[in-house]
Protein backbone atom coordinates (compact mmCIF):
# COMPACT_ATOMS: atom_id res chain seq x y z
CA UNK A 1 0.00 0.00 0.00
CA UNK A 2 1.21 3.49 -0.82
CA UNK A 3 0.48 6.21 1.72
CA UNK A 4 0.07 9.84 0.71
CA UNK A 5 -0.41 12.67 3.18
CA UNK A 6 -2.17 15.75 1.88
CA UNK A 7 -2.52 18.99 3.79
CA UNK A 8 -3.21 22.64 3.19
CA UNK A 9 -5.06 25.60 4.63
CA UNK A 10 -8.85 25.33 4.96
CA UNK A 11 -10.75 25.94 1.70
CA UNK A 12 -7.62 25.74 -0.45
CA UNK A 13 -9.22 23.00 -2.53
CA UNK A 14 -7.79 19.79 -1.06
CA UNK A 15 -10.98 17.80 -1.28
CA UNK A 16 -11.86 18.96 -4.83
CA UNK A 17 -8.40 18.14 -6.08
CA UNK A 18 -8.46 14.73 -4.40
CA UNK A 19 -11.90 13.83 -5.77
CA UNK A 20 -10.70 14.50 -9.32
CA UNK A 21 -7.41 12.71 -8.76
CA UNK A 22 -8.97 9.66 -7.10
CA UNK A 23 -11.31 9.38 -10.08
CA UNK A 24 -8.28 8.69 -12.27
CA UNK A 25 -7.00 6.06 -9.81
CA UNK A 26 -10.36 4.31 -9.84
CA UNK A 27 -10.34 4.23 -13.65
CA UNK A 28 -6.98 2.50 -13.47
CA UNK A 29 -8.58 -0.16 -11.26
CA UNK A 30 -6.74 0.87 -8.11
CA UNK A 31 -8.33 0.60 -4.69
CA UNK A 32 -8.23 3.91 -2.87
CA UNK A 33 -9.08 4.74 0.74
CA UNK A 34 -9.33 8.17 2.35
CA UNK A 35 -9.09 9.36 5.91
CA UNK A 36 -10.11 12.95 6.49
CA UNK A 37 -8.77 14.74 9.56
CA UNK A 38 -10.44 17.89 10.71
CA UNK A 39 -10.95 19.94 13.79
CA UNK A 40 -14.59 20.65 14.62
CA UNK A 41 -16.66 19.60 11.67
CA UNK A 42 -16.40 18.10 8.22
CA UNK A 43 -18.83 16.57 5.80
CA UNK A 44 -16.19 16.06 3.12
CA UNK A 45 -16.34 12.34 3.86
CA UNK A 46 -19.77 12.38 2.17
CA UNK A 47 -18.17 13.54 -1.09
CA UNK A 48 -15.63 10.73 -0.94
CA UNK A 49 -18.37 8.20 -0.17
CA UNK A 50 -20.03 9.12 -3.45
CA UNK A 51 -16.98 7.63 -5.17
CA UNK A 52 -17.79 4.33 -3.44
CA UNK A 53 -14.47 4.12 -1.68
CA UNK A 54 -13.76 3.38 1.98
CA UNK A 55 -13.68 6.62 3.97
CA UNK A 56 -13.10 7.45 7.62
CA UNK A 57 -13.05 10.78 9.36
CA UNK A 58 -11.38 11.89 12.54
CA UNK A 59 -12.30 15.04 14.41
CA UNK A 60 -9.72 16.28 16.87
CA UNK A 61 -12.24 18.39 18.82
CA UNK A 62 -10.47 20.09 21.68
CA UNK A 63 -7.05 18.66 20.81
CA UNK A 64 -4.46 20.12 18.46
CA UNK A 65 -5.44 18.58 15.10
CA UNK A 66 -1.86 17.89 14.07
CA UNK A 67 -0.99 16.15 17.32
CA UNK A 68 -4.21 14.19 16.90
CA UNK A 69 -3.10 13.20 13.41
CA UNK A 70 0.24 11.83 14.58
CA UNK A 71 -1.35 9.99 17.49
CA UNK A 72 -3.67 8.19 15.09
CA UNK A 73 -1.81 7.71 11.84
CA UNK A 74 -0.42 4.31 12.80
CA UNK A 75 -3.95 2.94 13.39
CA UNK A 76 -5.11 4.52 10.15
CA UNK A 77 -2.39 2.69 8.26
CA UNK A 78 -3.42 -0.58 9.92
CA UNK A 79 -6.99 0.09 8.78
CA UNK A 80 -5.85 0.59 5.20
CA UNK A 81 -3.63 -2.47 5.18
CA UNK A 82 -6.50 -4.48 6.61
CA UNK A 83 -8.77 -3.45 3.74
CA UNK A 84 -6.11 -4.34 1.18
CA UNK A 85 -6.07 -0.81 -0.23
CA UNK A 86 -3.55 0.19 -2.93
CA UNK A 87 -3.46 3.89 -2.12
CA UNK A 88 -4.31 5.37 1.26
CA UNK A 89 -4.71 9.13 1.28
CA UNK A 90 -4.94 11.22 4.42
CA UNK A 91 -6.24 14.74 4.21
CA UNK A 92 -5.77 17.28 6.97
CA UNK A 93 -6.08 21.03 7.31
CA UNK A 94 -3.05 22.77 8.69
CA UNK A 95 -5.09 24.83 11.02
CA UNK A 96 -2.43 26.93 12.64
CA UNK A 97 -0.51 27.19 9.35
CA UNK A 98 2.65 26.18 11.07
CA UNK A 99 3.29 22.53 11.40
CA UNK A 100 2.17 19.69 9.34
CA UNK A 101 2.94 16.22 10.46
CA UNK A 102 4.68 14.99 7.33
CA UNK A 103 6.51 11.73 7.81
CA UNK A 104 10.00 10.99 6.56
CA UNK A 105 9.82 8.62 3.61
CA UNK A 106 6.07 9.15 3.03
CA UNK A 107 4.98 11.36 0.15
CA UNK A 108 3.75 14.76 1.32
CA UNK A 109 1.51 17.00 -0.73
CA UNK A 110 0.61 20.57 0.21
CA UNK A 111 -2.35 22.30 -1.45
CA UNK A 112 -2.40 26.09 -1.50
CA UNK A 113 -4.42 28.53 -3.56
CA UNK A 114 -3.56 31.53 -5.71
CA UNK A 115 -6.11 33.70 -3.98
CA UNK A 116 -4.43 33.48 -0.62
CA UNK A 117 -2.06 36.37 -1.35
CA UNK A 118 1.59 36.57 -2.36
CA UNK A 119 2.92 36.68 1.16
CA UNK A 120 1.14 33.52 2.22
CA UNK A 121 3.93 31.12 1.20
CA UNK A 122 6.12 32.93 3.71
CA UNK A 123 3.51 32.67 6.45
CA UNK A 124 3.02 28.94 6.12
CA UNK A 125 5.66 26.93 7.87
CA UNK A 126 6.95 23.38 7.38
CA UNK A 127 3.57 22.38 5.92
CA UNK A 128 4.63 24.12 2.72
CA UNK A 129 8.39 24.15 3.15
CA UNK A 130 8.88 20.44 3.62
CA UNK A 131 6.29 19.13 1.14
CA UNK A 132 7.41 17.00 -1.82
CA UNK A 133 4.69 18.26 -4.14
CA UNK A 134 2.99 21.63 -3.93
CA UNK A 135 -0.33 21.87 -5.71
CA UNK A 136 -1.50 25.38 -6.52
CA UNK A 137 -5.23 25.80 -7.12
CA UNK A 138 -7.68 28.44 -8.33
CA UNK A 139 -5.36 29.48 -11.15
CA UNK A 140 -8.32 29.90 -13.47
CA UNK A 141 -9.50 33.01 -11.71
CA UNK A 142 -6.28 34.99 -11.43
CA UNK A 143 -4.09 36.50 -14.12
CA UNK A 144 -1.13 34.70 -15.67
CA UNK A 145 1.20 37.22 -14.04
CA UNK A 146 -0.17 36.62 -10.57
CA UNK A 147 0.18 32.87 -11.11
CA UNK A 148 3.81 33.31 -12.11
CA UNK A 149 4.60 35.55 -9.16
CA UNK A 150 2.85 33.21 -6.74
CA UNK A 151 4.70 30.19 -8.12
CA UNK A 152 7.96 32.07 -7.67
CA UNK A 153 7.13 32.77 -4.03
CA UNK A 154 6.37 29.12 -3.39
CA UNK A 155 9.58 28.14 -5.12
CA UNK A 156 11.64 30.44 -2.96
CA UNK A 157 10.44 28.79 0.25
CA UNK A 158 10.54 25.27 -1.13
CA UNK A 159 12.90 24.99 -4.12
CA UNK A 160 13.03 21.20 -4.08
CA UNK A 161 9.29 20.61 -4.44
CA UNK A 162 7.52 19.80 -7.67
CA UNK A 163 5.04 22.61 -8.15
CA UNK A 164 1.85 21.78 -10.04
CA UNK A 165 -1.18 23.77 -11.04
CA UNK A 166 -4.42 21.86 -10.74
CA UNK A 167 -7.94 23.09 -11.34
CA UNK A 168 -10.25 21.52 -8.78
CA UNK A 169 -13.38 22.42 -10.72
CA UNK A 170 -12.71 21.01 -14.18
CA UNK A 171 -9.94 18.66 -13.11
CA UNK A 172 -7.25 20.08 -15.40
CA UNK A 173 -3.96 18.72 -14.06
CA UNK A 174 -5.59 16.09 -11.82
CA UNK A 175 -4.63 13.24 -14.12
CA UNK A 176 -1.04 14.45 -14.14
CA UNK A 177 -1.08 14.72 -10.36
CA UNK A 178 -2.35 11.16 -10.09
CA UNK A 179 0.69 9.90 -12.00
CA UNK A 180 3.00 11.81 -9.68
CA UNK A 181 1.69 10.91 -6.27
CA UNK A 182 1.24 7.18 -6.63
CA UNK A 183 4.25 4.93 -6.60
CA UNK A 184 3.33 1.27 -6.97
CA UNK A 185 6.70 0.16 -5.64
CA UNK A 186 6.07 1.92 -2.35
CA UNK A 187 4.78 -0.65 0.10
CA UNK A 188 3.89 0.74 3.49
CA UNK A 189 2.89 -1.90 6.02
CA UNK A 190 3.45 -0.01 9.23
CA UNK A 191 4.72 3.35 10.41
CA UNK A 192 6.26 1.92 13.57
CA UNK A 193 9.71 3.43 13.99
CA UNK A 194 9.28 6.18 11.40
CA UNK A 195 9.77 9.80 12.36
CA UNK A 196 8.24 13.17 11.55
CA UNK A 197 10.03 15.50 9.18
CA UNK A 198 9.83 18.38 11.58
CA UNK A 199 9.10 18.71 15.29
CA UNK A 200 5.80 20.31 16.24
CA UNK A 201 5.80 23.57 18.19
CA UNK A 202 6.49 23.20 21.85
CA UNK A 203 3.31 24.14 23.63
CA UNK A 204 2.12 23.21 26.98
CA UNK A 205 0.63 26.06 28.94
CA UNK A 206 -2.33 26.50 31.24
CA UNK A 207 -4.64 27.18 28.29
CA UNK A 208 -3.74 23.83 26.73
CA UNK A 209 -5.07 22.33 29.92
CA UNK A 210 -8.42 24.05 29.88
CA UNK A 211 -7.76 27.31 31.69
CA UNK A 212 -10.19 30.03 30.62
CA UNK A 213 -9.30 32.92 32.91
CA UNK A 214 -7.16 35.73 31.53
CA UNK A 215 -4.26 37.25 33.42
CA UNK A 216 -0.66 36.59 34.43
CA UNK A 217 -1.40 34.67 37.58
CA UNK A 218 -3.32 32.03 35.65
CA UNK A 219 -0.51 31.40 33.17
CA UNK A 220 1.93 28.59 33.82
CA UNK A 221 4.08 26.45 31.60
CA UNK A 222 5.43 27.50 28.20
CA UNK A 223 4.29 31.11 28.02
CA UNK A 224 5.84 33.70 25.75
CA UNK A 225 5.03 37.42 25.79
CA UNK A 226 4.52 39.72 22.82
CA UNK A 227 7.13 42.47 22.49
CA UNK A 228 5.27 45.79 22.52
CA UNK A 229 8.39 47.88 23.06
CA UNK A 230 9.01 50.41 25.84
CA UNK A 231 6.16 52.39 27.36
CA UNK B 1 28.29 24.35 -5.66
CA UNK B 2 28.51 23.21 -2.02
CA UNK B 3 31.21 25.78 -1.31
CA UNK B 4 28.55 28.46 -1.74
CA UNK B 5 27.77 27.66 1.87
CA UNK B 6 31.28 27.87 3.24
CA UNK B 7 33.48 29.88 0.87
CA UNK B 8 31.55 33.08 0.34
CA UNK B 9 30.27 35.61 2.84
CA UNK B 10 26.62 36.54 2.58
CA UNK B 11 27.46 40.01 1.27
CA UNK B 12 29.56 38.43 -1.49
CA UNK B 13 26.65 36.15 -2.36
CA UNK B 14 24.25 39.09 -2.47
CA UNK B 15 26.50 40.90 -4.93
CA UNK B 16 26.71 37.80 -7.10
CA UNK B 17 23.06 36.76 -6.78
CA UNK B 18 20.95 39.75 -5.66
CA UNK B 19 17.80 37.62 -5.52
CA UNK B 20 19.29 35.49 -2.73
CA UNK B 21 17.95 38.08 -0.27
CA UNK B 22 14.42 36.92 -1.13
CA UNK B 23 15.36 33.38 -0.21
CA UNK B 24 16.61 34.46 3.21
CA UNK B 25 13.60 36.69 3.79
CA UNK B 26 11.00 34.21 2.59
CA UNK B 27 12.46 31.51 4.80
CA UNK B 28 12.55 33.91 7.76
CA UNK B 29 16.30 33.51 8.27
CA UNK B 30 17.62 36.80 9.68
CA UNK B 31 20.90 37.83 8.10
CA UNK B 32 21.01 41.61 8.70
CA UNK B 33 24.18 42.51 10.57
CA UNK B 34 25.78 39.16 9.76
CA UNK B 35 26.63 39.80 6.12
CA UNK B 36 30.29 39.11 6.80
CA UNK B 37 29.55 35.48 7.74
CA UNK B 38 29.15 32.49 5.45
CA UNK B 39 25.78 30.76 5.27
CA UNK B 40 27.15 27.87 7.30
CA UNK B 41 28.42 30.27 9.99
CA UNK B 42 25.15 32.20 10.04
CA UNK B 43 23.12 29.05 10.63
CA UNK B 44 25.60 28.15 13.38
CA UNK B 45 24.97 31.33 15.36
CA UNK B 46 21.15 31.33 15.17
CA UNK B 47 19.79 30.85 18.63
CA UNK B 48 17.32 28.18 19.57
CA UNK B 49 14.42 30.63 19.91
CA UNK B 50 14.83 32.00 16.38
CA UNK B 51 15.03 28.53 14.90
CA UNK B 52 12.00 27.41 16.86
CA UNK B 53 9.98 30.58 16.32
CA UNK B 54 10.56 30.92 12.59
CA UNK B 55 10.36 27.17 12.00
CA UNK B 56 13.79 27.10 10.39
CA UNK B 57 15.24 23.77 9.33
CA UNK B 58 18.95 24.46 8.76
CA UNK B 59 19.63 21.31 6.71
CA UNK B 60 16.65 21.89 4.43
CA UNK B 61 17.60 25.55 4.18
CA UNK B 62 21.09 24.67 2.88
CA UNK B 63 19.89 22.09 0.36
CA UNK B 64 17.12 24.44 -0.73
CA UNK B 65 19.54 27.33 -1.20
CA UNK B 66 21.61 25.41 -3.71
CA UNK B 67 18.52 24.29 -5.59
CA UNK B 68 17.11 27.80 -5.48
CA UNK B 69 20.25 29.19 -7.11
CA UNK B 70 20.04 26.54 -9.83
CA UNK B 71 16.44 27.39 -10.56
CA UNK B 72 17.10 31.10 -10.64
CA UNK B 73 20.02 30.66 -13.03
CA UNK B 74 17.63 28.87 -15.38
CA UNK B 75 15.55 32.04 -15.52
CA UNK B 76 18.51 33.99 -16.81
CA UNK B 77 19.52 31.78 -19.72
CA UNK B 78 16.06 31.89 -21.22
CA UNK B 79 16.68 34.51 -23.88
CA UNK B 80 13.22 34.08 -25.25
CA UNK B 81 13.49 30.94 -27.34
CA UNK B 82 12.08 31.62 -30.78
CA UNK B 83 11.11 29.27 -33.58
CA UNK B 84 9.37 26.85 -31.33
CA UNK B 85 7.23 24.10 -32.74
CA UNK B 86 4.59 21.84 -31.26
CA UNK B 87 3.88 18.54 -32.98
CA UNK B 88 0.80 16.51 -32.12
CA UNK B 89 0.76 12.78 -32.91
CA UNK B 90 -2.54 10.90 -32.94
CA UNK B 91 -4.08 9.28 -29.88
CA UNK B 92 -7.53 7.90 -29.26
CA UNK B 93 -11.11 9.13 -29.45
CA UNK B 94 -13.29 8.66 -26.36
CA UNK B 95 -14.53 5.35 -27.82
CA UNK B 96 -10.99 4.05 -28.22
CA UNK B 97 -10.67 4.50 -32.01
CA UNK B 98 -7.48 5.96 -33.34
CA UNK B 99 -7.42 9.59 -34.45
CA UNK B 100 -7.18 9.91 -38.21
CA UNK B 101 -4.50 12.55 -38.77
CA UNK B 102 -0.81 11.77 -39.25
CA UNK B 103 0.72 14.67 -37.37
CA UNK B 104 -0.03 18.33 -36.78
CA UNK B 105 2.82 20.79 -36.47
CA UNK B 106 2.30 24.33 -35.21
CA UNK B 107 5.05 26.96 -35.42
CA UNK B 108 5.87 30.19 -33.58
CA UNK B 109 3.76 33.07 -34.79
CA UNK B 110 0.85 30.86 -35.77
CA UNK B 111 -2.67 31.26 -34.48
CA UNK B 112 -4.69 28.06 -34.35
CA UNK B 113 -8.22 27.96 -33.08
CA UNK B 114 -9.76 24.90 -31.49
CA UNK B 115 -13.45 24.40 -32.10
CA UNK B 116 -15.99 21.82 -31.03
CA UNK B 117 -19.03 21.40 -28.81
CA UNK B 118 -18.75 21.83 -25.05
CA UNK B 119 -17.38 18.65 -23.49
CA UNK B 120 -15.91 17.41 -26.77
CA UNK B 121 -12.35 17.39 -25.50
CA UNK B 122 -10.94 20.85 -26.20
CA UNK B 123 -9.60 21.26 -22.68
CA UNK B 124 -8.08 17.78 -22.82
CA UNK B 125 -6.14 18.74 -25.95
CA UNK B 126 -4.92 21.93 -24.29
CA UNK B 127 -3.94 19.93 -21.18
CA UNK B 128 -2.10 17.37 -23.34
CA UNK B 129 -0.06 20.19 -24.85
CA UNK B 130 0.59 21.85 -21.51
CA UNK B 131 1.81 18.54 -20.07
CA UNK B 132 3.72 17.55 -23.22
CA UNK B 133 1.82 14.25 -23.17
CA UNK B 134 3.79 11.14 -23.95
CA UNK B 135 1.18 8.40 -24.29
CA UNK B 136 0.54 8.89 -20.59
CA UNK B 137 -2.70 10.86 -20.64
CA UNK B 138 -6.22 9.49 -21.21
CA UNK B 139 -6.02 10.31 -24.95
CA UNK B 140 -2.62 8.55 -25.35
CA UNK B 141 -1.48 11.39 -27.58
CA UNK B 142 2.18 12.24 -28.01
CA UNK B 143 3.23 15.88 -28.05
CA UNK B 144 6.69 16.86 -29.19
CA UNK B 145 8.14 20.26 -28.44
CA UNK B 146 10.78 21.33 -30.91
CA UNK B 147 10.86 17.87 -32.39
CA UNK B 148 11.30 15.80 -29.25
CA UNK B 149 9.48 14.68 -26.15
CA UNK B 150 10.32 16.46 -22.91
CA UNK B 151 12.42 14.99 -20.13
CA UNK B 152 10.73 14.59 -16.75
CA UNK B 153 12.60 17.51 -15.21
CA UNK B 154 11.58 19.75 -18.11
CA UNK B 155 7.94 18.89 -17.59
CA UNK B 156 8.05 20.03 -13.98
CA UNK B 157 10.40 22.96 -14.24
CA UNK B 158 8.49 25.99 -13.06
CA UNK B 159 11.02 28.44 -14.46
CA UNK B 160 10.43 27.07 -17.88
CA UNK B 161 6.68 26.67 -18.18
CA UNK B 162 5.63 25.92 -21.70
CA UNK B 163 2.20 27.33 -21.52
CA UNK B 164 0.72 30.60 -20.36
CA UNK B 165 -3.02 30.69 -20.05
CA UNK B 166 -5.58 33.44 -20.48
CA UNK B 167 -9.08 32.46 -19.63
CA UNK B 168 -12.45 34.13 -19.63
CA UNK B 169 -13.02 34.61 -15.93
CA UNK B 170 -9.59 35.76 -14.83
CA UNK B 171 -9.30 38.65 -12.43
CA UNK B 172 -6.61 40.58 -10.71
CA UNK B 173 -6.69 39.85 -7.01
CA UNK B 174 -3.61 41.65 -5.75
CA UNK B 175 -4.02 44.95 -4.03
CA UNK B 176 -1.60 47.20 -5.91
CA UNK B 177 -1.37 49.74 -8.70
CA UNK B 178 -0.65 48.93 -12.35
CA UNK B 179 2.92 50.20 -11.92
CA UNK B 180 3.56 48.20 -8.75
CA UNK B 181 2.04 45.12 -10.30
CA UNK B 182 4.16 45.28 -13.45
CA UNK B 183 7.23 45.98 -11.35
CA UNK B 184 6.55 42.90 -9.23
CA UNK B 185 6.06 40.66 -12.24
CA UNK B 186 9.11 42.06 -14.02
CA UNK B 187 11.20 41.51 -10.88
CA UNK B 188 10.03 37.92 -10.59
CA UNK B 189 11.10 37.38 -14.21
CA UNK B 190 14.45 39.07 -13.49
CA UNK B 191 14.30 41.22 -16.62
CA UNK B 192 17.26 43.50 -17.14
CA UNK B 193 15.78 46.75 -18.40
CA UNK B 194 12.81 46.78 -16.07
CA UNK B 195 11.56 50.35 -16.54
CA UNK B 196 11.49 50.18 -20.33
CA UNK B 197 9.70 46.84 -20.25
CA UNK B 198 7.11 48.15 -17.80
CA UNK B 199 6.48 51.27 -19.90
CA UNK B 200 6.22 49.11 -23.00
CA UNK B 201 3.59 46.82 -21.47
CA UNK B 202 1.65 49.76 -20.12
CA UNK B 203 1.56 51.48 -23.55
CA UNK B 204 0.54 48.29 -25.34
CA UNK B 205 -2.21 47.59 -22.82
CA UNK B 206 -3.56 51.07 -23.31
CA UNK B 207 -3.63 50.72 -27.08
CA UNK B 208 -5.53 47.41 -26.74
CA UNK B 209 -8.08 48.74 -24.29
CA UNK B 210 -10.98 50.83 -25.53
CA UNK B 211 -10.76 53.27 -22.66
CA UNK B 212 -7.31 54.27 -21.50
CA UNK B 213 -6.16 54.00 -17.92
CA UNK B 214 -3.50 55.50 -15.68
CA UNK B 215 -0.34 53.72 -14.49
CA UNK B 216 -1.29 54.57 -10.89
CA UNK B 217 -4.72 52.93 -11.10
CA UNK B 218 -5.17 50.03 -8.65
CA UNK B 219 -5.41 46.89 -10.80
CA UNK B 220 -8.58 45.77 -9.06
CA UNK B 221 -10.30 48.97 -10.22
CA UNK B 222 -9.67 48.35 -13.92
CA UNK B 223 -12.71 47.58 -16.05
CA UNK B 224 -13.11 44.15 -17.61
CA UNK B 225 -11.69 45.31 -20.94
CA UNK B 226 -8.79 47.15 -19.33
CA UNK B 227 -7.89 44.15 -17.16
CA UNK B 228 -7.84 41.85 -20.14
CA UNK B 229 -5.80 44.32 -22.15
CA UNK B 230 -3.25 44.52 -19.35
CA UNK B 231 -3.17 40.74 -18.94
CA UNK B 232 -2.64 40.16 -22.65
CA UNK B 233 0.09 42.79 -22.98
CA UNK B 234 1.79 41.50 -19.85
CA UNK B 235 1.61 37.87 -20.96
CA UNK B 236 2.85 38.67 -24.46
CA UNK B 237 5.84 40.68 -23.31
CA UNK B 238 6.83 39.32 -19.90
CA UNK B 239 5.86 35.69 -19.83
CA UNK B 240 8.62 33.35 -20.99
CA UNK B 241 6.17 30.66 -22.03
CA UNK B 242 6.33 30.07 -25.79
CA UNK B 243 2.75 28.86 -26.01
CA UNK B 244 -0.32 30.84 -25.07
CA UNK B 245 -3.66 29.20 -24.57
CA UNK B 246 -6.62 31.51 -24.85
CA UNK B 247 -10.05 30.60 -23.74
CA UNK B 248 -12.23 32.94 -25.82
CA UNK B 249 -11.16 36.61 -25.80
CA UNK B 250 -14.16 38.67 -24.80
CA UNK B 251 -15.59 41.09 -27.24
CA UNK B 252 -16.11 43.88 -24.78
CA UNK B 253 -13.70 46.76 -24.66
CA UNK B 254 -10.67 45.25 -26.35
CA UNK B 255 -9.26 45.20 -29.85
CA UNK B 256 -9.00 41.48 -30.46
CA UNK B 257 -7.22 41.70 -33.79
CA UNK B 258 -4.55 43.89 -32.25
CA UNK B 259 -4.28 41.53 -29.25
CA UNK B 260 -3.63 38.54 -31.50
CA UNK B 261 -1.14 40.54 -33.57
CA UNK B 262 0.74 41.48 -30.42
CA UNK B 263 0.99 37.87 -29.26
CA UNK B 264 2.10 36.70 -32.68
CA UNK B 265 4.66 39.48 -33.03
CA UNK B 266 6.27 38.26 -29.80
CA UNK B 267 6.78 34.89 -31.49
CA UNK B 268 4.22 33.07 -29.43
CA UNK B 269 2.27 30.08 -30.56
CA UNK B 270 -1.34 30.99 -29.94
CA UNK B 271 -3.97 28.29 -29.38
CA UNK B 272 -7.41 29.62 -28.88
CA UNK B 273 -10.54 27.76 -28.02
CA UNK B 274 -13.46 29.73 -29.40
CA UNK B 275 -17.02 29.72 -30.69
CA UNK B 276 -16.65 33.10 -32.39
CA UNK B 277 -16.38 32.95 -36.20
CA UNK B 278 -14.55 36.29 -36.37
CA UNK B 279 -11.83 35.11 -34.01
CA UNK B 280 -11.57 31.74 -35.73
CA UNK B 281 -11.09 33.45 -39.09
CA UNK B 282 -8.33 35.66 -37.67
CA UNK B 283 -6.26 32.51 -37.18
CA UNK B 284 -4.44 30.41 -39.75
CA UNK B 285 -6.04 27.04 -39.14
CA UNK B 286 -8.61 25.47 -36.94
CA UNK B 287 -8.62 22.12 -35.21
CA UNK B 288 -12.04 20.50 -35.03
CA UNK B 289 -12.64 18.31 -31.98
CA UNK B 290 -15.34 15.69 -31.81
CA UNK B 291 -15.91 12.88 -29.34
CA UNK B 292 -12.63 13.49 -27.57
CA UNK B 293 -10.55 13.26 -30.72
CA UNK B 294 -9.15 15.58 -33.37
CA UNK B 295 -11.62 15.09 -36.21
CA UNK B 296 -9.94 17.32 -38.76
CA UNK B 297 -7.79 20.37 -39.31
CA UNK B 298 -9.21 23.05 -41.56
CA UNK B 299 -7.04 25.65 -43.28
CA UNK B 300 -8.83 28.97 -43.43
CA UNK B 301 -9.82 29.28 -47.10
CA UNK B 302 -9.73 32.45 -49.19
CA UNK B 303 -13.48 32.25 -49.46
CA UNK B 304 -13.84 32.21 -45.68
CA UNK B 305 -11.38 35.03 -45.32
CA UNK B 306 -13.24 37.08 -47.90
CA UNK B 307 -16.32 37.18 -45.70
CA UNK B 308 -14.33 38.17 -42.62
CA UNK B 309 -14.93 41.81 -43.56
CA UNK B 310 -18.64 41.15 -43.79
CA UNK B 311 -18.70 39.48 -40.38
CA UNK B 312 -16.74 42.32 -38.85
CA UNK B 313 -19.27 44.81 -40.25
CA UNK B 314 -22.09 42.85 -38.62
CA UNK B 315 -20.13 42.80 -35.39
CA UNK B 316 -19.63 46.54 -35.54
CA UNK B 317 -23.29 46.99 -36.27
CA UNK B 318 -24.21 45.05 -33.15
CA UNK B 319 -21.66 47.10 -31.24
CA UNK B 320 -23.23 50.37 -32.43
CA UNK B 321 -26.62 49.11 -31.25
CA UNK B 322 -25.10 48.31 -27.88
CA UNK B 323 -23.63 51.77 -27.70
CA UNK B 324 -26.97 53.36 -28.51
CA UNK B 325 -28.50 51.35 -25.70
CA UNK B 326 -25.69 52.27 -23.35
CA UNK B 327 -25.97 55.99 -24.05
CA UNK B 328 -29.72 56.13 -23.60
CA UNK B 329 -30.61 56.54 -27.27
CA UNK B 330 -33.41 54.94 -29.20
CA UNK B 331 -32.60 51.64 -30.90
CA UNK B 332 -33.05 52.21 -34.62
CA UNK B 333 -31.57 50.64 -37.74
CA UNK B 334 -30.90 54.09 -39.21
CA UNK B 335 -27.59 55.88 -38.74
CA UNK B 336 -27.56 58.60 -36.10
CA UNK B 337 -28.21 62.07 -37.43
Amino acid sequence: MDLITVSGPPSSGKTSILLKTIDHFIRRGLKVGVVKFDCLFTDDDEYFKKLNIPVKKGLSGSLCPDHYFVSNIEEVVEWGVGLDIDILITESAGLCNRCSPYIKGIKAVCVIDNLSGINTPKKIGPMLKSADIVVITKGDIVSQAEREVFTMKVQSVNPKAIIMHVNGLNGQGAFELSTLIYDEKQDVKTLEGMTLRYPMPSALCSYCLGETRIGKKHQVGNVRKIDLGDK
Amino acid sequence: MKNILTHYTISELIIKYPFIKDYFNDNLVPFKGHENLTVEQLLGILDYDTIEENAINPEAFKIGLIQYLDIMKAYFVSDKPTNNTITIYPGLYKDGKKEKFEEITIKSGEVVSIVGPTGSGKSRLLADIEWAANKDTPTKRIIHINGRSLETHERFSSSNRLVAQLSQNMNFVMDMTVAEFLDLHASSRLVEDKDTVIQNIFNKANSLAGETFDIDTPITELSGGQSRALMIADTAILSSSPIILIDEIENAGIDRKMALDLLVSEDKIVLMSTHDPILALMGDRRIVIKNGGIEKVLEITDEERSILGELEKMDQFMMSMRNKLRHGKKITLKEEE
